[in-house]
């Protein structure tokens, strides 16, 4: 079974935070790390491919520098490691990236199962993982918890929903998107990082998946940002005072008035 | 200070560093109030394939040596003595067998070892031998194709939850230190079982219980090397070893340090913060000090060892006393420096205090290494 | 790229304070960009004298824009329930159409209609679109997102809004991508655009810490999903008039894919949580699971849903369907009483809508206290106990 994983690189949200006096982004020591979801969904990959066989390839779409957290999927159990990567792909939004990232796949292959993390901590946008499945004209599932999966027959998954979980049947292909719950991401080994070391990236540029370049980073993307600001919270802030006993007879007072 | 690490050690370093920050800081706490084996931690540093680090790779090992797993250690230490402990155990349990043992029985059991899959336990204390290891009095008898061990081990770490045991007993005890032989027991074998889980004042996620022999009846070929060579390598392993605690003392004095400096910095009274007083400077200095330098005497006789030079022992004691004195003083100090925090369960510096004071007495107390390291010089100098 | 005219430049630094990147900064009277740059293009808006341009962004193809029109709302009918967060879209919706003299429909995909239609003209709808299908019983991404699709492409609406759920989230990017058209992801705010007309959809990015509005210029429809709670619904009207267009699909694109063989539901406490008009919330402070037994008896006293924050859930003190924020659950009851909760920027975006914030820290200095309109300063572990033990008192008298 080829299995292909979908990564992102990600700042890491816990450095990240918008200065309110310069409105910009600080970004001083803040970390490139893979997208967590993403980590998930590489682990179940793993996972499938010791109990089903098969190889599992991790695929990004960044510049240059994404190349690291693809030697750190391959630490972590992945066999092959491809790097989309091209000028031309910059700008790009959901609609240009699920093109961009089909084109590779097709180029490299196909998959008979291709997964993602439910979606990335950046953009939060959960619209690559679905818009990759219509490209390559596959049935998918988000948001799924659970895969359980059989030789020779359909898989069963179970996708969260939000009054529950539905169960589903399906034949591969097909791409899923996962959440957190669906397993415990290993740490890298000794031996993977070994591996990762020696490796060879595959590169893959515009020309290399033979990208209509209409289609491709800022021509291809319909959306763009028009304004970028920090958020606004409101709150008049009123602080109990008093000792411990005084502050929890005014607040209980509020409290029973309100409920 | 820059070691000059190789890419690879940089490697286990990382690795360890992850493992340690990610699993076993955030749970170190909790295990030593339970004092629950770390199963999951191990399976996490089995995953990673540290157990094999210094296992040759004809055995699925990953072929480094002695300084390697210091450096594994170190981070380990760092985190938690009670893990650490639990880890190195299998590596002391194992060494026997790399030193001595046959071809067939390294086949037979280092590969499980090295994944991990099966932990190892080193079996010599007795309740009336610990520095005197000729008090031995557990014995081992040949009746026909099988040895018959009786008799009880004390203190030994990992027991129940290793699956191999190297032990020491007594085949002819006649001819004294050279009447001893080394064993291959299983967790399976006839005849022995287990004692009760001690409580302990440190390492409590470590687990400690007697090994107790009753007619225990195992085939022939378990025996480590020749017969009456059991000494001989209990002292190769142990020189060995040493290493491998020393270096728990110095990831230990580390994390010490840490919390103290951590905690000088943020701590006002007098409307300052305290590391700005110059008594609280100096005792900082003077454990970033000893820390450093035994980290350097460690890392040099771990090098040392892996030459595989003629004689080990005095770099081995040498950095054992040295590394687990400091990390003594160093915990005690920290706890000075976090004052009253320091003595509470809320800040894990008095775990430190209370896990240091094993590494003065295990794997040979401070006094038997510097009893061999006086006689080392004595023999040096004639 | 991003093209600077260095002719134009008057190096004004306008552009340099408006980056959210830090990517542009003014170095002898003349803007330089560096490999920060996301393309974000909110320089470009800024620069009064012209001066930047982002290459590529003029030459996207342009539809024949003025064939869409009408803003649509699909609604969310699952289990013999409309998802409330459709009536909030109607409401918004409404005031989106008047705004641009357009109509507002709703879009029903159900295997029974029943008196759906009618409910969703009186929230607002002027016509709703109701398409019955057995196809339709269960959810699954393709027979639903082929509907949408096949419905848009037929009558063209300029403005498709969904709710952001988990259905939202799962099947709207799939007609987004069929129709080759931009989508933006949990909006909490939408606007018209003065100058066109074209919708104006902001949402939080980077885990809330910033707010970023997109458009979608060239294509159409333009398309978004929201985020529940956020938007308020109108009362329902019983005497408004509107029109109900029954449509047929083709059956093929009812086919799917999946089959969907079980539907397990949560616990009941868990489900309540968006609904609850009371919000007992824990956060790091608790210290522990026991510590969420005091937020529990805290909740149960005031008939309340237990919340958390990120980091007491991958503490595992809680389980995941509790979370508020950015990745978890975004709730606006009456009341939230946060407690031992700092209040990182990603759990405020899934809570500050609520009527009134009570927070409950020992830091003076938690940035939650910005959001609440009552704060105390003190140790959860004193102040809860005594608390739920008032309450008891005071009730009892």
């Amino acid at each position: 079974m080829k299995i292909i994983v979908c990564i992102k690189q990600v700042p890491d949200a816990k450095d990240v935070r918008l200065d309110p006096k310069t409105n910009t982004l600080a970004r001083e020591g803040v970390q490139s790390i893979i997208n967590p979801y993403d980590r998930h969904a590489l682990e179940e990959a793993v996972r499938i491919k010791e109990n089903m066989g098969g190889t599992v390839t991790v695929m990004t779409m960044g510049p240059p520098q994404a190349e690291e957290i693809l030697r750190e999927a391959v630490s972590c159990g992945a066999d092959e490691a491809v790097l989309v990567s091209d000028r031309a792909f910059a700008g790009a939004d959901t609609l240009a990236t699920t093109y961009t990232l089909s084109q590779a796949i097709k180029k490299i292959g196909g998959a008979d199962l291709i997964l993602c993390g439910k979606q990335a901590i950046d953009g939060d946008t959960a619209q690559v993982g679905p818009g990759l499945a219509v490209r390559m004209g596959m049935p998918y599932v988000t948001c799924v918890r659970k895969i359980s999966a059989a030789k020779d027959k359909p898989f069963i998954v179970e996708r969260l929903m939000d009054d529950g979980y539905d169960e589903i049947e399906i034949e591969l292909p097909a791409l899923f998107t996962v959440v957190k719950e669906i397993n415990e991401p290993r740490l890298p080994s000794l031996k993977g990082k070994m591996k990762a070391k020696k490796l060879s990236v595959t590169t893959l540029t515009a020309a290399d998946i033979n990208a209509d370049a209409s289609q491709l980073g800022l021509k291809g993307s319909p959306t763009w940002v028009v304004r970028v600001f920090a958020p606004q919270f409101k709150g008049q802030r009123t602080m109990i005072q008093g000792t411990v006993q005084e502050q929890v007879d005014q607040l209980a007072e509020k409290i029973l008035e309100w409920c | 200070m820059d070691y000059f690490l190789t890419e690879e050690q940089q490697m286990i370093v990382d690795l360890s560093r992850q493992i340690t920050d990610e699993l076993i800081i955030p749970q170190r706490a909790a295990l030593d109030e339970s004092e629950d084996f770390p199963g999951a931690i191990l399976d996490a540093i089995a995953k990673a394939d540290l157990f094999g680090v210094y296992i040759p790779e004809e055995y699925g090992g990953f072929g480094a040596g002695t300084f390697e797993i210091v450096l594994a250690l170190e981070q380990f230490g760092r985190g938690c003595v009670g893990v650490a402990t639990a880890f190195a155990a299998s590596a002391l349990g194992a060494f026997p067998i790399l030193v001595a043992g046959s071809e067939e029985m390294k086949q037979k059991y280092l590969p499980d070892i090295a994944s991990g899959a099966k932990k190892a336990a080193f079996a010599l204390t007795e309740a009336n031998a610990g520095s005197d290891a000729s008090g031995i009095q557990t014995t081992a008898v040949l009746d026909g194709e099988e040895w018959v061990l009786n008799g009880t081990k004390q203190w030994i770490t990992n027991a129940g939850e290793a699956k191999i045991y190297t032990v020491v007993a007594m085949t002819d005890r006649a001819k004294g230190p050279r009447g001893a032989s080394m064993f291959v027991v299983e967790d399976s074998d006839p005849g022995f079982s287990y004692g009760v889980k001690e409580k302990k004042l440190g390492i409590r996620a470590s687990s400690t219980r007697e090994l107790i022999f009753k007619d225990c009846r195992i085939p022939k070929e378990r025996l480590i090397g020749r017969l009456g060579t059991g000494f001989i390598t209990v002292m190769k392993t142990l020189d060995k070893s040493r290493p491998g605690i020393a270096v728990l003392g110095v990831g230990l004095g580390q994390a010490a340090l840490d919390e103290a400096v951590r905690y000088a910095k943020q701590r006002v009274q007098f409307g300052k913060p305290i590391i700005s007083f110059q008594a609280v400077q100096h005792m900082l200095a003077d454990m970033a000090i000893q820390v450093e330098a035994a980290r350097a005497i460690v890392y040099a006789a771990a090098r040392h060892i892996d030459a595989h030079p003629k004689d080990m022992s005095k770099a081995s004691s040498m950095c054992k006393v040295f590394a687990t004195d400091m990390a003594m003083k160093v915990t005690v100090d920290a706890v000075q420096v976090l004052g009253g925090y320091g003595y509470m369960r809320d800040y894990p510096v008095e775990k430190m205090m209370r896990d240091a004071k094993i590494l003065q007495i295990y794997e040979g107390t401070n006094q038997i290494q510097r009893n061999v390291v006086g006689q080392e010089l004595n023999k040096e100098y004639t | 790229m991003l093209l600077i005219d260095i002719n134009a430049c008057i190096g004004c630094g306008l552009c340099e304070a408006n980056c959210a990147f830090a990517a542009i900064r003014v170095v002898d009277g003349i803007a330089e960009v560096n490999e920060n740059c996301t393309l974000c293009g909110a320089c470009v808006d800024f620069c009064e004298a012209g001066a930047l341009q982002i290459e590529g962004r003029e030459e996207a193809v342009k539809d024949d824009l003025s064939q869409w029109t009408g803003i649509w709302v699909f609604t969310e009918y699952r289990h013999g329930r409309v998802a409330p967060v459709s009536y909030e879209l109607l409401g918004a919706g409404r005031k989106l159409a008047d705004r641009k003299g357009v109509l507002l429909s709703a879009v029903l995909l159900t295997d029974s209609a029943g008196e759906v239609p009618g409910e969703l003209i009186s929230y607002g709808a002027d016509q709703v679109y109701v398409v019955e299908d057995q196809g339709f019983a269960q959810f699954t991404d393709d027979v639903y997102g082929n509907a949408l699709e096949d419905l848009a492409r037929q009558y063209k609406p300029e403005v498709i809004l969904a709710g952001a759920t988990a259905i939202g989230r799962s099947f709207i990017p799939r007609v987004a991508t069929s129709l080759k058209t931009g989508l933006t992801a949990d909006c909490t705010q939408l606007d018209i655009q003065e100058e066109d007309g074209v919708l104006l959809q902001t949402r939080p990015a980077f885990g809330g810490n910033i707010m970023a509005t997109i458009a979608c210029t060239g294509r159409r429809p333009q398309m978004a999903t929201v985020r529940p709670l956020v938007m308020k619904a109108n009362a329902p009207d019983p005497g408004r008039q509107g029109k109900i267009m029954r449509c047929a699909i083709a059956p093929d694109r009812l086919l799917s894919r999946i089959k969907v063989r079980n539907f397990f539901p949560l616990a009941g406490d868990q489900v309540k949580l968006n609904e609850a008009d009371i919000v007992v919330a824990g956060g790091r402070g608790l210290e522990s699971e026991k510590g969420f037994l005091l937020i529990a008896e805290l909740a149960q006293e005031l008939g309340g849903a237990v919340a958390a924050s990120r980091a007491a859930v991958d503490s595992g003190w809680i389980a995941y369907p509790h979370q508020v924020g950015q990745t978890g659950k975004t709730v606006s009851p009456k009341v939230y009483i946060a407690c031992g909760i700092s209040g990182a920027i990603q759990h405020l975006v899934g809570m500050q809508s609520s009527d009134t914030i009570v927070a409950i820290n020992r830091d003076a200095n938690a940035p939650i206290f910005d959001v609440a309109a009552y704060g105390v300063v003190g140790d959860v572990f004193e102040i809860l106990p005594k608390l739920i033990d008032k309450i008891k008192e005071t009730r009892a008298s």
